[in-house]
């Protein structure tokens, strides 16, 4: 190799380095906060100054997963609120896609004027674009009125509500960065608009309507404030849960913390596969 | 026997009126053209004509059918869009075979259909290519078959070949002629491209601001334009403008301009004082030597070379005559340099004529 060449690549090789060592460090300030937490929900005793806990067991575990009943640990059985959480999750993530999907079809393909389309999807961003504890509190006043108070219903409404300013937003824009022709030249040659929507459109839109049905499952999942006004006191989903506890009992709430996160990692891998399969069928410009 | 005939189309968006009372005939296998400017309304008629959009006023009939207001997949037309349209999640089979499947042909015919359409466009072996896959002219060329493949009474283009560079579009004009011809297939193209429309078409309709300006064969187009937009439209033109100053016999007329440069043309139905234009094509222009100035009298006119360009085959001229630019393709073998003085002379009978409208 010239001198040249030599110093080129050992240029390259302190540039690879940085950028490892960049993406080191950028991974561990991802991941410390779960591996904190991870050391936590095994941890029986761990007092100051110890940098490790000094005993560990996976006792929290078991308590939290109803397996073991130890009333000294001032740990519950939280998978009924597990199964809550999800089980809410998943009607929410159905009902909003039932609705954002013609939605944003319609805003993106149908001939509505500009300033419709602008206040409609203005009035789907409204929810969140206002302080969530008084816009919840006015709710559950306006639940109680109504009996949905307290109830499995009224949480699911109140998902809904918030999972479609994401839902909506994003089907629209996912819509609309398909080109009109690819409809239009299936309608030329024969289709009716509902099989050139279903065997053109869907499944080009498929990426993008599977991440906001992903983000509204997450949002719900995670979802406090509104839960917490409505739901109480006789709906308690896992996020409540962690509330509760996260005052008094670290390892407890460091248990229900990754019994949250399990999901959406779960969801996150799912959809790294699904992803990269449509892509390949990409939308060509 | 007319196979598509638009009587009164008409067509507003807002405050714009795109496509203003059209009229027109299409014969069994020919080529139309729809040509003009941007906006003159030429994609909004074939945009209706496809059922994308509902006219506001008039009607069209395919074979007599009257499809005014036929959604797209009751007309029975195939459609080639300017990116192509091919849908990117299918391979080229299943971009052919969507068609077919939805008219219920057997598989077996399916098969063949796809099978000689892709050798008409001359890419079998094709079938299982994505369309990223694919160049340019090629995926222009699998829209193409995927129009064809359903056998459509006609075949709507829109300005299909304005996405391929220039080498690439002459090819495939030549190529969609020869499938034209060999299919008989009745088609209505639009296109800016008023080289492309004068190649490939039995007939050219010249649209400006949603009206008809002039219906004819290239041939016509070109010889006889009906007005100064047309004549300007259509190949390299320039201009002088001028009055009708005086009539000689057989229909010779001349024309003083303003700066009083007096030039013979041919043109009936004028009279002393009307405004006229006189379109010079850019290859009217002849220079001169001694012999022709001894042999011509009239339209002899002496200018200066403003710019030259040097193109290979031909060197483009842009000439001075009074306050007036001419432009003009000759040989390279003549060289005349910025500045030079020359002496040119414009064949009279070669000048197209067009009054002032009113």
């Amino acid at each position: 190799m010239s001198k040249e060449e030599k110093s080129k690549s050992n240029k390259f090789i302190l540039r690879k380095t940085i950028e490892i060592i960049l993406f080191i460090i950028f991974l561990f300030l991802l991941f410390a906060p779960i591996f904190s937490t991870l050391i936590w929900s095994v941890a029986i005793r761990w007092y100051w100054p110890n940098t490790f806990p000094q005993e560990i067991g996976f006792d929290y575990w078991l308590q939290a997963l109803g397996i073991i009943k130890n009333l000294t640990l001032g740990a519950v059985n939280v998978l009924p609120a597990f199964w809550l959480s999800l089980g809410i999750a998943i009607v929410v993530v159905i009902i909003s896609m039932l609705i954002s999907i013609p939605a944003g079809y319609a805003l993106s393909k149908l001939k509505i004027p500009h300033m419709i389309k602008g206040i409609i999807l203005i009035l789907f961003l409204l929810p969140r674009a206002f302080p969530q504890q008084p816009v919840f509190l006015n709710l559950m006043l306006l639940f109680n009125k109504v009996g949905l108070n307290g109830t499995v219903t009224g949480v699911v409404l109140v998902h809904i509500v918030v999972g479609l300013v994401y839902a909506v937003w994003i089907t629209t824009s996912t819509f609309n960065s398909i080109p009109p022709e690819l409809e239009e030249a299936a309608r030329s040659i024969g289709a009716s608009r509902l099989k050139a929507f279903s065997r053109i459109t869907l499944p080009l839109a498929a990426p993008g309507l599977v991440a906001s049905a992903v983000f509204v499952f997450l949002q719900s999942m995670f979802e406090f404030t509104g839960t917490f006004f409505v739901g109480l006191p006789f709906v308690t989903t896992l996020p409540m849960t962690l509330y509760s506890a996260s005052g008094s009992n670290i390892q407890f709430a460091s248990v229900i913390a990754i019994l949250l996160l399990i999901p959406s990692i779960i969801f996150m891998i799912l959809i790294q596969k699904f992803l990269k399969a449509e892509y390949i069928g990409g939308v060509s410009g | 026997m007319a196979v598509l005939k638009v009587e009164g189309l008409s067509k507003r968006f807002g405050s714009v009126q795109a496509v203003d009372n059209i009229y027109f005939e299409v014969k069994d296998g020919q080529v139309l053209s729809l040509l003009g400017p941007s906006g003159c309304g030429k994609t909004t008629t074939l945009r209706c004509l496809a059922g994308f959009e509902m006219p506001d006023k008039g009607k069209i009939f395919l074979d007599n059918r009257d499809i005014s207001y036929l959604t797209p997949e009751q007309r029975g037309i195939g459609m080639v869009f300017q990116n192509y349209a091919l849908w990117p999640h299918m391979t080229v089979y299943k971009n052919l075979f969507f068609g077919l499947q939805i008219r219920k042909f057997e598989k077996g015919e399916i098969e063949e259909k796809i099978k000689r359409a892709l050798s008409i466009v001359r890419l079998s072996g094709y079938e299982d290519r994505y369309p990223r896959q694919l160049s340019g002219g090629q995926q222009q060329r699998i829209a193409m078959a995927r129009a064809l493949v359903i056998e459509p009474d006609i075949m709507l283009l829109d300005e299909p070949l304005s996405n391929l560079d220039a080498q690439l579009r002459e090819e495939m004009r030549f190529e969609f002629i020869e499938l034209q011809r060999k299919l008989g297939i009745t088609a209505i193209y639009v296109t800016h491209d008023q080289a492309e429309a004068m190649v490939i078409s039995d007939k050219i309709i010249i649209l400006n601001q949603g009206r008809v300006v002039q219906i004819g064969t290239p041939r016509e187009i070109y010889s006889l334009p009906q007005n100064r937009f047309v004549a300007g439209f259509i190949a390299v033109t320039s201009f002088i403008e001028g009055v009708v100053n005086d009539i000689e016999k057989g229909d010779m007329i001349v024309i003083k301009t303003e700066d009083n440069i007096l030039i013979h043309g041919i043109r009936s139905g004028l009279q002393i004082g009307d405004k006229v234009s006189v379109a010079i094509r850019i290859n009217t222009v002849r220079f001169i030597n001694g012999d022709t100035e001894k042999k011509e009298s009239k339209n002899i006119f002496e200018g200066n070379i403003v710019q030259a360009s040097y193109l290979g085959d031909i060197i483009d001229y842009r000439i001075r005559l009074g306050k007036w630019t001419i432009r003009t393709d000759s040989n390279a073998q003549i060289t005349y340099q910025v500045a030079d003085r020359v002496h040119i002379y414009l064949p009279p009978e070669e000048l197209i004529i067009t009054p002032e409208e009113a």
